[in-house]
Formats: structure tokens, sequence, C-alpha cells
């Protein structure tokens, strides 16, 4: 679906993107990861024709960047980074003009757009209201409903949750969800937790180049010792407690978080081969009169991925 | 086509939101009111001889205030890249803009209507001359236009884009003023890049395809000379 080759982006001298290579299918959904001024947007720039690349190609379906130009813009539904819009239209008058501008030219249609778009990005109560007056998120519902207007083939997101409220993620991610099962997804963003739990695919991007591009599962599949369980319980002592769980396997690595007023301590256990204990643990400590407030394991896999990769060379 | 009207409309009336309109308004009125009824009532004239005369003037200072935000805003807010992204061409994109920035010129020389109505009323009109300078205003516009977008397509500072908008209207304006401090051999070349002369040809209602083929080039030009800006900067 996209073709990306020895993609390469500098801002006079500086190089903001160093030879990207990547293919995305059609119907995936994939996180682009990577710390500040990585170069995610200037990738998703080019991606959408709004930089010219240095170097390098882009093929989006059969058609060549830059000479299908046009085309390839109207297959792609863009968010840029802080959804900047025009300040002094209505949100109405906005939707109108990109509307048209993106080629709906019947009124009718015009107007069922609109308000299956006000549904689904929640715009109903702000429609006649001056862009200018929006706060943050509701700005960036706009710009949402601007990438969606035509139903495009291909969605660019460059950080598309990012300010707005809690439901709004929810539904946002849902949004991606749901229509990333036809559609071709590519969107950025610095919430490690959101990238695993809607992407199929995951490329984290340092200094401008990609430093790991695998699905979601392998990623953290390879991340390897990096899960860890996490146990409190009251009514212990710490040195009985790391007694009874030494006795259970020496490859168990355990360290002691903190103690509460209530006398509650927690632990992370953690195992050297990543087996999982959890199962041993119980039968323990039930042996016991201890009572577990706390116990589940938890995986630190792709934030762990992420320090290391992009972590800076001193 | 239709892109190019989409964009134009949009522009046209985002200038009677923002308070510039109204302000650049009141200026060209209070201007072009002042060279107006000063003949009138100081030497008892009533023509609207030193109202065309001076318009190359007090265009030059008053389109770039029209086109100084046609890029430079955008760019600045950021909705550029909103705008670029869309299924847009660039010639679309230019035109539409140019063609907002000309025909709100025009409409600042709607209230002047009322100079030459003013005149009928109280004596002899001339029609042709009057008609002449409309016509020759319609292209002066449109070139000075083309010359104010150009200026606002390279830079995001709406007081640079207006500063080098006016600079260069200016020079054009005043050339053949200058061209005594020419070399012999460049002075008809020079006599014939100004403005001024071409439009007073057309004001006194002389249509001469000569005159009308270089407000086309100029317009041409600089609307080109945008379209080559934004291929570059991008
Ligand atoms: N227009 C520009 N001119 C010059 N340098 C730029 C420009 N845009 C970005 N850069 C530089 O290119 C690098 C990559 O920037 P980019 O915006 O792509 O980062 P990012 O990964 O999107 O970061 P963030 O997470 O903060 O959004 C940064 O060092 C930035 O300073
Ligand atoms: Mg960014």
């Amino acid at each position: 679906m996209i073709e990306v080759q020895n993609l390469t982006k500098y801002y006079k001298d500086f190089c903001a993107v160093d030879n990207i290579s990547m293919t995305i299918r059609k119907g995936e959904i994939l996180g682009l990861l990577g710390p500040n001024g990585a170069g995610k947007t200037t990738t998703l720039r080019m991606l959408t024709g709004y930089f010219r690349p240095s170097s390098g190609s882009i093929t989006i379906k059969d058609y060549v960047m830059p000479e299908d130009n046009l085309k390839i813009k109207s297959l792609i539904g863009y968010l840029p980074e802080s959804a900047p819009l025009y300040h002094n239209m209505l949100v109405y008058d906005y939707l109108e003009y990109v509307a048209k501008l993106k080629g709906i030219d019947d009124k009718e249609a015009r107007y069922d757009r609109f308000l299956q778009l006000s549904d689904l990005c929640g715009l109903s109560a702000i429609m006649a209201k001056p862009i200018a007056d929006l706060s943050k998120g509701l700005k960036q519902r706009v710009g949402l409903a601007h990438a969606m207007m035509t139903d495009p083939e291909i969605l660019i997101l460059d950080e598309p949750t990012s300010g707005l409220d809690p439901n709004q993620i929810a539904e946002i991610r849902n949004i991606i969800k749901t229509i990333g099962k036809e559609k071709t997804i590519i969107f950025s963003t610095h919430i490690l937790s959101e990238a695993e739990a809607t992407c199929d695919r995951i490329a984290i991007i340092n200094n401008g180049r990609v430093v790991a591009d695998d699905t979601t599962a392998n990623l953290k599949q390879n991340a390897g010792r990096s899960s860890f369980i996490r146990l409190a319980i009251q009514g212990a002592q710490k040195n009985d407690v790391v007694d009874l769980l030494s006795g259970i396997s020496e490859k168990l690595d355990i360290s002691q978080v903190s103690e509460n007023e209530k006398h509650i301590l927690s632990f992370e256990i953690r195992c050297s081969d990543n087996t999982d204990f959890r199962s041993q643990i119980y039968l323990k400590i039930k042996e016991t009169d201890w009572i577990i407030v706390e116990f589940q394991k938890e995986s630190q896999a792709l934030e762990k991925i992420f320090r290391e990769l992009t972590r800076e060379e001193k | 086509m239709k892109q190019i009207t989409t964009i134009a409309i949009k522009e046209f009336k985002d200038y009677f939101i923002s308070p510039i309109a109204y302000i650049v308004i009141s200026l060209f009125l209070i201007v072009t009111g002042w060279f107006f009824f000063s003949t009138f009532f100081i030497f008892g004239r009533a023509d609207l001889r030193d109202f065309f005369s001076l318009l190359p003037i007090t265009f030059s200072f008053i389109i770039p205030a029209v086109t100084m935000r046609l890029f430079s805003e955008e760019k600045n807010v950021g909705s550029y890249e909103t705008l670029l992204t869309m299924p847009v061409s660039f010639t679309d994109i230019a035109l539409g803009k140019f063609f907002a920035a000309t025909l709100f010129s025009l409409s600042l020389l709607v209230p002047t209507l009322s100079y030459p109505l003013f005149i009928a009323f109280i004596g002899d009109l001339d029609p042709g001359p009057v008609i002449g300078g409309y016509i020759g205003a319609v292209f002066l516009a449109g070139a000075y236009s083309s010359i104010g977008l150009f200026a606002s397509s390279l830079t995001r500072n709406q007081i640079i884009s207006f500063i080098i908008g006016c600079a260069m209207c200016f020079t054009l304006t005043i050339l053949d003023k200058l061209l005594f401090f020419m070399p012999e051999k460049i002075i008809g070349i020079v006599n014939y890049v100004g403005s001024n002369s071409h439009f007073l040809n057309i004001a006194k209602g002389v249509i001469d395809s000569r005159d009308i083929l270089y407000f086309v080039s100029v317009i041409f030009i600089f609307v080109f000379s945008t379209y080559l800006v934004m291929h570059e900067k991008n």
C-alpha cells in the first residue's frame, strides 16, 4: 500500500530523517514512536506531500510522489501535529470549506457527512463556534473531522490523542481500531500503552533513523526479561517474605519497593528467564496468614525497548 | 476551477471578518477623499484627474496591506500545512488568493463611485476618462495584487511582506520619474516597465492593447513567481 524507500530529509545541513525505508500494508495500523525531535512529524509530512524529501521515494498504491501528488493527497486524511486550523472561521464553515476542497460537491452529501462526523468526533455542541474560541482538545476533534472528511483509505495522524480528555482518548482509540480494520493508519504518539493497545506494528524512530520496526507482539517478546510481578502483602515481616519467596526458586530476584503506614509491604519480583512463577508464589503465601492486597504481572516490554533504543549515547 | 472559486470565496470572506479590512477601507477613503475634495474646495475644480493620477501611488501602499496576510498569516498560524495537504494544486491556491485580493481591492473602489456621481450632480461630467480610469484601476489592482501575493509568499511575517510589497509596487509606480538617472540606452525599456504611464494611458480613455498586455504580463509573472516560491519552499 505504502512503500517508502531511502527517505531522507535535510533542513539546511541538519539531517532530520535519515534513510528510512518501510512498507506499510493495507489495513495495517502502524504506530510511530520516538523521543522529541526524532523526526516523526517530518516523516509524516513527507508522506502527506507537505514536505518534499531531500532524497528517496514514496509510492502509495500505484502512485508515485511527487508526480501524482494531487491523487495521493486525495487518498490521505491527515491530522497535523497541533491541528492548526483557520481561527477566524466557524467550525461549520470550516468543515464546509474542507468538504468542498476535498471534492464533496453535493450539498446533501456534505450535510450527511457532517452529521456523521459530528457524532463520531463529538462536534454537535460546537458547530457554530469560532475556531479561535475552542479549547485545544476541541480543536483536535475538529482536526480529526477534517482528516476523516472523505472517509479516506489512508489516515495519517500526528499525535491524535494529545490534548484530549480521557473519554475522548478512549473514543479515538476505538475509532482507530474500528476503521483500522479496513483502512491503513499511521499515527505517531508518545504514549506507549496507546501504541501497544492499538497498533499492529510499531516503528521506533531515533535521530531520524528507524531503530526498531516489527509487529507489536514480536517487539514485546524480544524484550526478554522485562516483565515483573508486583506483590503487596499485609501482616508480614519483610525478612520472612524474602525468605519464603527465595525458597521457591533461585531464579527469582526480589526487591522491596516500599512499606506504607498500614504496614503493607510492596515487592517487585523478577525472574531471570521470564518463567511465570505466579502459581507457586500464590500457593506458598496461602500457607501463611498474610493477606495479599495486590498481586499482578506487569509488563514493561515496550517501555524498556524504547528506553534502550532511544537513549542518548554519551 | 472549482477549487479556485472555493479558495477565492473563502479568502474574500475572510477580509470582512478581520478588522484589517475596515481599517484599509477607511484609510483608502480618507486618502482618496482628500485628493478629491481638496481640489474641489481649494481650486473649485470638479474632476477626478487627481484621484486617478494618484491612484498608482495610493494603491502601492494600500494593496500590499490587503495582500500581506494571504500567505504569511497561514504560514505563521500553521494552517498552510492543512491547506497544502488537501487535494488542491499550487496553481489553484495562488490563483484563488490572487482573485480574492484583486476582488477586495476593487471593492475598495466601489464607494469612490460617489465622486463621479457627485460631479454629475453638480455639473458636467465627462464620462470617457471616468470609465477609462476605472478600467485602468481594475488592471492596476490586479497587477499590484499579484505583486503583493508574491511578497506574501516569501515570508511568514506580515510586516515584512507588507514592506516588500510596498517597495516593489512603489518602485514600479515611480520608475518613469527616475528616467533621467538612467543611461539613454535603457530608457525605452525602463519606461515600458514602469506602471504609471500604462495606467494613465488607459485612464485617459485610450485603450491600447500594449497597455493591457503590460498589466496581464505583470499579473502572469508574479502569480507564476508565487507558484515557483511555493514549489521551492515545500
Ligand atoms: N521546519 C524546520 N526547519 C528546521 N528544522 C526543523 C524543522 N522542522 C523540524 N526540524 C528539526 O527536525 C528534527 C525532527 O523534528 P520533528 O518535528 O520531525 O520531530 P518529532 O519526532 O515530531 O518530535 P516531537 O515528538 O517533539 O513532535 C528536530 O530536531 C527539529 O528541530
Ligand atoms: Mg512531532
